[in-house]
């Protein structure tokens, strides 16, 4: 038994009596909480759709292919996966687009390989950069918003650096 | 932007595939793909659905405010010198509760309302101020504990231990959230020095 699989259990164990101790109509709200989520997952249907068809005519062309090797020298010498570079570029602008990535790499190599690990935490440990920056200074009259963008980039390439660090430091590879 | 994004992968792609002779590829890529994107959708929709159920519970119960309350010091550290009793303080510290559990649809409006206090407890201007940088670095950053999508397309390739990952998702997104902190602090460090020699260059004219 691994600790990472009693967690999930607890939790919801947890929540449930914790929820049913307050007087929560605990079957009512998960239905409402499980609604939601099921109209975010159709809402971003479209915009997968149109994301996943540019990134398999990305990979079925070779261009993606093409990409990796030719980057694959530097990616190497710094001890990252090369598979992960478009993946790492592609968080940043696109939600969407990411996820259609990491289906590519799960599917060519597999989930428990270097490359798939990696990829895995790359796309856990990070957001959608420039999208949340718009929302969120849309919604005030900020026009100039100064450094954000570079600190919240710097950040991005951080995760692409650690996800490959930690990987090989706490899965042993 | 996304328009520009994709009409340049799609010539990249045309241009490469026809000049490789990968026509064929090419062509089924473009058949294949919506099928593609709905089995993604349909694979990870289930895990969004009960993970939406629960946190549900967890928001309702006042789980999530419990947390709201412990997770206060910590963004003191980060928000230095922002009143902790403030409306835009709460606000922040909702946000980041929703987001530690994962509630996209109640952090988005619960950031949006914290930057909107910001604003209005330091004026309004047409420059972010450090504190609007940080709220906007604590979003960019992910910080959900428990990754589920990932984990989701993980277990249906066939993974072992779809969460074996955790240890390594929580490292990296504590590590890069600080390295973006710390680079807004940096570099309204390097302003606020060079706007202290400009007034000195002033002085001494």
């Amino acid at each position: 038994m691994r600790l990472s699989s009693i967690i999930i259990p607890i939790f919801v164990l947890g929540t449930v009596l914790y929820g049913l101790f307050k007087k929560v109509d605990v079957f009512n709200t998960f239905i409402e909480g499980a609604k939601e989520n099921i109209l975010v997952g159709f809402d971003i249907l479209p915009t997968l759709v149109a994301l996943m068809l540019a990134v398999s005519m990305l990979r079925a062309s070779g261009a993606l292919n093409a990409l990796t090797s030719l980057i694959s020298p530097i990616t190497s010498f710094l001890g990252l996966p090369a598979e992960c570079v478009p993946l790492a570029l592609m968080r940043p602008v696109s939600g969407s687009g990411a996820l259609s990535l990491l289906e590519g790499i799960l599917s060519e190599h597999s989930p428990d390989s270097y490359i798939g690990r990696v990829a895995s935490v790359l796309l856990g440990s990070t957001e959608t950069t420039f999208y949340t920056i718009a929302v969120y200074f849309g919604a005030t009259k900020v026009k100039k918003t100064r450094h954000t963008l570079p600190s919240a980039l710097a950040g991005d390439f951080a995760a692409f650096i650690l996800s490959a660090l930690t990987v090989r430091l706490f899965l042993g590879h | 932007m996304i328009s520009i994004l994709l009409g340049a992968i799609i010539t990249i792609s045309c241009i490469y595939g026809f000049l490789n002779g990968n026509a064929d590829e090419l062509s089924n890529a473009v058949i294949t793909s919506g099928q593609t994107a709905v089995e993604l959708v349909l694979t990870i929709i289930g895990s969004m659905a009960t993970w939406g159920g629960v946190m549900k519970i967890a928001q309702k119960s006042g789980i999530t405010d419990k947390v709201t309350k412990l997770i206060s010091p910590f963004l003191k550290l980060i928000f230095k010198g922002l009143d902790t009793g403030s409306e835009a303080f709460k606000a922040i510290a909702m946000n980041t509760a929703a987001n530690l559990f994962g509630l996209g649809n109640a952090a988005t409006p619960l950031g949006i309302n914290a930057m909107r206090e910001l604003e209005k407890l330091e004026g309004e201007k047409s420059y972010a101020t450090k504190n609007m940088m940080l709220l906007a670095v604590l979003n960019t950053s992910s910080i959900e504990l428990i990754p589920t999508t990932v984990a989701t397309l993980r277990l249906a390739h066939g993974s072992v231990s779809p969460l074996e990952i955790l240890p390594c998702v929580l490292a990296v997104s504590i590590l890069s959230l600080t390295t973006s902190i710390l680079c807004v602090y940096a570099f309204d460090g390097i302003n606020s020095i060079k706007r202290h020699r400009k007034r000195q260059a002033k002085k001494n004219d």
